[in-house]
């Protein structure tokens, strides 16, 4: 089907793409740097710089939740690459299921266990007069919720590179005496680079953006980026040229942040292939 | 047997992304005949079916079918079917629907498509698998199935592009029996594309020979194994010896520092020329004054025969011998006059070229 | 004994990401309003059922999803068409388009289009939450037809021109059911993503067009109900009753071919 003609069917849709996605982050540049009257100003810019602090704290926050899904979903994207091929499928459902369930739902559960005095954790703990712990409103909780939350899109693009690996890789890496070290040192990880790569990204993004988790979870004190640009555009009013200067400074730290991590990941990817 | 002209091609030129597929082609494709467009990879033998077929256009030049313009006719106003590559069944149709998939567009009553497609099963020997879901056939089923969906429409014209390629061996040679077996039975003029020069050369009542698109030659496949014009040819068709030489006057040449006699006419006096002398035509006798003398080099016993390399003043000979001969041995080549076969010079650049391309698959 | 830690370590994150939806299925049973359990009881799903606001949000939510997917559906497969017969390079530029939606943060994706709507003096409601919401579907769909396009033999569609179709006959004929597989995978995407979100709903939303995950973020703000968990126990059953439906038609499919195939050898 190699038709010139049939190539204008794409017409609508870029037309659709130009008018409600460029068009619109496009306005958020020009939004950023222009005031009520539509001149030029670095006011906005200046204003956004002062929270500073909070888009710090957004991004480590998130990057902390990064590296700890990481570090959960590797192991289990492992082990669910290994297991038998119906088992995969049960898995597969299994870690997509909650994606299904409203995340504003299953974070309110989170509320419910975690709450310092009527939680179930401690009503748990207490059974064994330990506790009370105060978990509910502080950054371990936001943590938590972006860990919970975001885990799935951690674990399928994992699960789906190491499927894809060729188990006679591994062999010839142990026939060429490898032993299980090397083989995730020189075989594995190496292989599954695309898989952390694109995991990275769909929980670094959606965690460093959030407002609910932290509104629902991080109480008063722990607000995020995403909470600013919220306050300045619904929930205090609607100031989007403040907004769309703290937007744009989140894009451009999700961009650079996005960079380094791709600038380390050909940096290791080069080490180990050394 | 002098049929009309089916379909004629005239100084078609095809350019595709500033590169010349086709460069002028001039054919006349006459009626009932099994006709080969053979040639290497990106020779533009495919174009050429393409062209007929209307899935291209070609930038100059003009298509006439039965005497009419058609460069704009497209594909489904034309009485020519393909069998496409990789056949190019549709894979959510079983082997009935896919056969009776013309005859349906035309609004042909159910009983008669049932029918035809019944004799069409027939044809092709796939009695009861009407059923059948296509992609659980073999290469071979699938082939005939193309072929079965591609002649229910009664097209004037059949246009294969390289049918047999993705069969083993031994199935292409039966099908190649059964492919000739159907065209004499129909009668419908057959365009086969094919850079197996053994498929061209036991099928087709005419091969044309293509490289860098442009038609080398046109002929039977005798007279392009035994007449090749220019050294692609020769080399493209079979094994051969090609040597630099000088047409003395007509009939009289020399080459390999002597003086033959030979059957050609019609050169320049003194022109340099190229010989084509096929390696089964020569002969291994003692040395004597009217041979030419060497040293047996190497010698491959090939199954049928011996073949066998005569080096002699810097130039190996390739011959081909029933008889064993040791390696070793001081011999002298011979051959009669109708076996030597004399070449213009000027047909032969890029020879070199296009044959290191051949191996290449895949054209536009 | 590996293999006892790794099903340990299965079960573990297992429990991790199931146990806040057990508790939430165990709580809306119960006859209180607090954490204490004090009998069981179906009292919550009756007043959900008579809540208004979140029946209608419901009945949005499903009209939305519905009218956003279909116009994302035909808009992406026919995008997706046009993009496969591209050239190279026009085809990665029009890729990277599409990705813009994916890649970019939810909340950048809202307030961009709620400075849109509001610049242009559109007041929000359905009409600024279907385009919204067709937006972030119609990648999905361009993604999820793409790739059937590419494993159709290239010649299918000049046979059917052979055959006697014309153009338009062609792709209904043949294109479509070819790539039908992927087209009604994009449109389920574009269905779950449509009800799922909540933040780019969140800032094109008017007060007509209150989706279901809208009035939960706003009763979540208020004190703790039971309701939330009766809904949330009913979604989740739904969810898996599709997908216990959707897998048995799919093993159903699958033991039909196997069948074939053991047939034929």
């Amino acid at each position: 089907m190699n038709n010139k003609k049939l190539r204008w069917l794409a017409l609508p849709y870029l037309t659709w793409m130009v008018l409600f996605t460029i068009i619109p982050l496009a306005l958020i540049v020009v939004f950023a740097f222009t005031t009520r009257d539509g001149n030029f100003t670095f006011d906005n810019i200046q204003h956004a710089a002062k929270y500073l602090p909070v888009l710090v704290k957004s991004v480590w926050l998130a990057a902390l939740a990064t590296v700890i899904s990481l570090v959960i979903a590797y192991p289990l994207a492992y082990i669910m690459s290994n297991m038998r091929l119906n088992y995969q499928n049960t898995m597969m459902t299994l870690v997509m299921l909650p994606m299904w369930m409203s995340f504003l739902l299953r974070t309110y559960a989170w509320m419910s266990i975690l709450e310092t005095n009527s939680g179930l954790l401690n009503s748990f703990l207490g059974l064994f007069n330990l506790g009370p712990v105060h978990i509910m409103n502080t950054q371990a909780a936001v943590v938590l919720g972006m860990v919970y939350n975001y885990i799935p899109y951690m674990i399928l693009p994992l699960y789906t590179i190491m499927v894809k690996i060729d188990r006679r890789l591994i062999e010839a890496a142990q026939d060429l005496g490898c032993n299980t070290y090397h083989v995730f040192r020189k075989v594995i990880i190496p292989l599954s680079f695309p898989g952390i790569t694109s995991g990275v990204t769909m929980t670094f993004v959606p965690a460093v953006s959030t407002f609910v988790i932290s509104q629902m979870l991080g109480g008063a004190k722990n607000y995020l980026i995403g909470d600013l640009i919220d306050q300045n555009f619904v929930s205090g009013g609607y100031n989007p040229h403040y907004g769309s200067a703290i937007s744009l400074l989140l894009m451009v730290v999700v961009f650079i942040c996005m960079g380094i991590f791709n600038q380390f990941d050909n940096e290791e990817m080069e080490e180990t292939l050394k | 047997m002098e049929n009309s002209v089916i379909v004629k091609l005239e100084d078609i030129v095809v350019v595709y992304d500033d590169e010349m597929v086709l460069k002028k082609i001039n054919l006349d494709i006459k009626d009932k005949e099994f006709i080969t467009l053979l040639g290497p990879s990106g020779c533009g033998k495919t174009t050429t079916l393409r062209i007929i077929g209307g899935f291209a256009k070609p930038t100059s030049g003009n298509v006439f079918f039965d005497g009419k313009l058609i460069n704009d006719i497209p594909p489904y106003k034309r009485h020519v079917n393909t069998v496409f590559q990789k056949y190019a069944l549709f894979p959510h149709l079983n082997v009935f629907e896919n056969i009776a998939f013309g005859l349906k567009l035309k609004k042909t009553p159910e009983k008669e498509i049932r029918n035809r497609v019944h004799e069409m099963l027939e044809l092709v020997n796939l009695e009861g698998y009407a059923s059948r879901n296509v992609d659980l056939l073999s290469g071979g089923q699938q082939q005939r199935v193309a072929i079965a969906r591609a002649l229910i429409n009664k097209p004037r014209m059949l246009l294969l592009d390289e049918p047999l390629g993705a069969l083993d061996l031994q199935l292409r040679k039966e099908m190649q029996i059964e492919l000739k077996k159907i065209q004499q039975q129909t009668g419908i003029t057959f365009i086969y594309v094919t850079h197996d020069q053994e498929e061209a050369l036991s099928m087709s009542d005419r091969v044309v020979v293509m490289n860098g698109g442009v038609i080398n030659q046109i002929g039977s496949p005798e007279d392009i194994y035994n007449e090749p014009e220019n050294a692609f040819v020769a080399k493209f068709i079979g094994e051969s010896n090609i040597i630099d030489g000088i047409m003395h006057e007509d009939y009289l040449v020399e080459f390999a520092g002597q003086k033959f006699v030979c059957v050609d006419k019609g050169f320049a006096k003194m022109e340099p020329i190229e010989v084509v002398i096929r390696p089964e035509d020569i002969r291994i006798t003692e040395p004597g004054d009217d041979t030419i003398d060497g040293t047996v080099e190497n010698v491959v016993f090939k199954g049928v025969h011996f073949e066998i390399s005569v080096a002699s003043y810097g130039k190996t000979w390739l011959i081909h011998s029933t008889q064993y001969t040791a390696p070793g041995t001081f011999v002298g080549l011979t051959f009669t006059p109708n076996d030597i076969h004399i070449m213009h010079k000027s047909n032969t650049k890029n020879v070199m070229k296009s044959l290191v391309d051949e191996g290449e698959e895949n054209e536009q | 004994m590996k293999k006892f830690f790794s099903g340990c370590y299965v079960a573990l994150v297992l429990l991790f990401m199931y146990l806040p939806i057990f508790v939430l299925i165990a709580f809306s049973f119960n006859e209180g309003r607090g954490r204490v359990w004090s009998g069981f009881s179906f009292k919550w799903y009756g007043e959900l059922f008579q809540d208004k606001a979140i029946l209608g949000a419901l009945g949005n939510t499903l009209i939305i999803a519905f009218i956003a997917s279909l116009f994302a559906t035909i808009l992406g497969t026919a995008a997706a068409i046009g993009i496969h017969n591209m050239r190279k390079n026009t085809r990665s530029l029009v890729k990277n388009v599409n990705s813009l939606p994916l890649i970019s943060p939810e909340i950048v994706m809202g307030i961009s289009l709620m400075i849109l709507f509001s610049s242009l003096h559109i007041t929000r409601g359905f009409f600024t939450m279907i385009i919204a919401h067709i937006t972030f579907c119609v990648p999905a769909v361009v993604l999820s037809v793409l790739p059937k396009l590419g494993q159709i033999n290239r010649h299918i569609y000049e046979a059917a021109l052979d055959l006697g179709c014309n153009e338009v006959q062609a792709f209904f004929k043949v294109i479509l059911p070819e790539i039908m597989p992927g087209v009604i995978s994009g449109f389920l995407m574009a269905l779950t993503y449509s009800i799922d979100d909540f933040v780019i709903s969140y800032f094109t939303s008017g007060p007509s067009s209150q989706t279901l995950p809208l009035i939960i973020y706003t009763i979540t703000k208020k004190p703790m109900t039971p309701k939330l968990n009766a809904l949330s126990t009913l979604m989740f059953v739904v969810v898996l009753v599709i997908l216990f439906v959707s897998n048995m038609n799919g093993d159903g499919a699958s033991c039909k071919k196997s069948k074939k195939k053991a047939k034929k050898a």
